[in-house]
């Protein structure tokens, strides 16, 4: 399911009267269990192909399929089934619900999915186990550091069990020991087979990934493999 | 409570000073609609009452043309008999015959001008309230012949008390001169000046004399158990009554047509100044909401690239107005209720009111009407208000886009 195939992306934005190049036919391939940098400098276009990829955004030509399903092709409501069931998302501003506690954060996001309450008190339990928030469940997001609501935040993405995570920027608002921890989380996790694709223009990052995007101006630049050069926290 | 119960309940307190501001509207809206409301019916039922009670009663036999024209000519033959059928008819006690005629009435210093009613002395308490309301010596009996009582306002103006002597002066049934001389035995406080005014009740046989009536009268008075049993109680008597071309059966509202064109005329415009008291509360939550929906357009953003519907989170906007409408409702029913529940047993009133509520036959002071009506007609309407105007900031949402909304200040 968390392949993707990217084939020939065009996306443009008008923004105060110019046109802007978001992506200029971009093709890529990930496969499965694959950790992935998109990298590049800011308007370089990686936060629009993270979106496309996960459906969040359409382009305006091209084709994007992620294990079977086609995504130009889904209505919005398909996209936002298959966004639900298969892809985790994780935001540079954490983007949690204020007035939820981390656990129901967590919850949230598998009630809506349907899981009975049974399932989802223990799932909540590993996951939250899992980023190392065991202990502050029932803090809100406020009274958490930047780091930890990063964890939340992961926790969310992954709380329903997809085979892909994307994550833009998730290391941009923490201190470096916090982006170490939070990077070491995504490794861990990739290597149970969930596939990460990261768009980041933080060399830290890069560090960690098996594969290297890079792009400007909308195009694609190169796309090179590396061995991850990080240390693991 | 689920997850999404509890964020709608949470998000209400983000800003828990609007929430109040808008449950606060509603909760004055509320207690204000059940007090108006209930008041209103309470007049309503005392307007009825207070007009229908004093003589009218809430039917009457007639000859055709008495309500019109008022003759002393247009009258009931054999009205005393014709009561007694009608008691066995319907099965109650409370009708009676009654002969209607005008006159100067004179005590020793001075005359006025009074509408005289010959009535069934065992009968007219039944029909009437006038005879409970006596404030000094008694109301009629049987066994009265030459005996009158009358209102408070007509014994001040005659100066005449109990045991004083009143000669009347009229004209009969016949045309001829009637005269007789009528011997005080309790005077009436009704409480409203126009009534008592004028008012003078002797027994029918001396009325009949006196007016050269024989056995005739003017009009056969039935009350019913209440308001609600005169319709079927007249569908019940008409078939069993042998009225002839002569005589006709009116209900109240044939014989008072202004008692209910007063009412719905006053209904109507209460009624408008609900309705923009209503929409006053509607556009207030309107406000809030769409302030809410407006501020959280990021964090909507964020649930929609979770793989939130849209349909689901207008859901949960449309929560957060129920929930806000049912505190409204709850805390003003309650509110409104308490205050009710004070002003039905202590009643209500304000300085100057007396001279407004006598031209509607109510008195002084007025008891609004506890009922399920008055307590949830127009708490429900602000609910249903409320709900209604929270659609179009829950309709905004099925318009955000992911992306976009994410990137919302």
């Amino acid at each position: 399911m968390s392949s993707i195939r990217c084939n020939d992306l065009c996306k443009t934005f008008e923004q105060g009267g110019e046109t802007i190049v978001g992506l200029d036919h971009v093709s890529l391939s990930i496969e499965e269990g694959e950790f992935v940098c998109l990298s590049g400098p800011s308007g370089s276009g990686k936060t629009t192909l993270l979106n496309a990829m996960g459906g969040l955004d359409t382009p305006d030509s091209g084709r994007i399929q992620v294990g079977d399903a086609v995504l130009t092709d889904l209505s919005r409501g398909q996209l936002a089934d298959m966004r639900l069931q298969n892809v985790g998302f994780v935001f540079q501003a954490y983007n949690l619900v204020p007035v939820l506690s981390a656990r129901e954060n967590v919850e949230f996001v598998m009630q809506v999915q349907g899981v009975d309450a049974r399932q989802r008190s223990q799932r909540v339990q590993e996951v939250l186990a899992e980023v190392g928030l065991e202990g502050l469940e029932s803090r809100l997001p406020a009274e958490l550091s930047g780091g930890q609501q990063q964890r939340v935040a992961v926790a969310r993405a992954i709380a329903s069990k997809p085979k892909l995570v994307l994550a833009d920027e998730p290391t941009a608002n923490l201190d470096t020991r916090s982006a170490a921890q939070l990077m070491g989380l995504f490794v861990s996790l990739n290597q149970r087979g969930i596939t990460f694709v990261i768009a980041t223009h933080d060399s830290r990052v890069m560090g960690y990934a098996r594969r290297l995007v890079k792009l400007q101006d909308g195009r694609m630049i190169s796309d090179e493999a590396q061995e991850p050069t990080a240390m693991v926290v | 409570m689920n997850v999404g119960s509890r964020l709608a309940w949470r998000n209400l307190w983000r800003h828990s000073r609007r929430t109040w501001l808008t449950v606060g509207a509603m909760i004055f809206c509320n207690v204000l609609l059940v007090f108006m409301i209930s008041l209103q019916l309470g007049s309503y039922g005392m307007m009825i009452d207070n007009s229908l009670g004093p003589f009218t009663g809430h039917a009457q036999i007639q000859h055709k043309d008495y309500l019109d024209d008022g003759k002393m000519r247009q009258s009931v033959p054999a009205a005393a008999a014709l009561a007694q059928q009608v008691r066995g008819d319907i099965g109650l006690e409370s009708v009676s015959a009654r002969a209607v005629g005008f006159a100067l009435a004179s005590s020793e210093e001075r005359s006025f001008g009074v509408q005289i009613s010959g009535v069934q002395a065992a009968y007219e308490p039944l029909v009437s309230t006038l005879p409970g309301l006596v404030a000094q010596g008694r109301y009629l009996s049987e066994s009265d012949n030459d005996a009158i009582v009358i209102g408070r306002v007509l014994a001040t103006n005659l100066r005449a008390t109990l045991g004083d002597e009143i000669t009347f002066l009229g004209s009969g049934r016949d045309g001829s001169f009637a005269a007789g001389v009528a011997t005080v035995v309790g005077i009436v406080d009704s409480g409203i000046d126009d009534l008592d005014r004028a008012m003078a009740h002797v027994p029918l046989g001396w009325f009949q004399e006196v007016f050269a009536m024989g056995d005739h009268g003017h009009q056969i008075v039935i009350r019913f158990a209440d308001i609600d049993a005169v319709t079927p109680g007249l569908a019940a008597l008409a078939p069993q009554l042998d009225l002839g071309d002569e005589l006709v059966l009116l209900d109240w509202d044939a014989l008072l047509p202004g008692l209910r064109q007063a009412i719905t005329s006053d209904m109507a415009s209460a009624w408008m100044m609900y309705g923009v008291l209503v929409l006053l509360v509607a556009f207030s939550v309107l406000n809030t909401q769409l302030m809410s929906v407006l501020e959280r357009t990021r964090e909507f953003g964020v649930m929609l690239a979770l793989g939130m519907k849209p349909s689901r989170i207008a859901r949960l906007v449309g929560m957060e107005t129920l929930m806000m409408a049912a505190l409204g409702l709850s805390i003003g029913v309650l509110g409104g209720a308490a205050v009710v529940a004070y002003l039905s047993v202590a009643g209500f009133h304000f300085p100057g009111m007396e001279e407004m509520a006598s031209q509607f036959n109510l008195p002084d002071r007025i008891y609004p009407e506890v009922s399920a009506l008055g307590l949830l007609w127009g708490p429900l309407t602000v609910f249903v208000m409320s709900v209604f105007a929270a659609l179009y900031p829950a309709l905004r949402i099925f318009r955000l886009r992911p992306v976009p909304a994410m990137r919302a200040v």
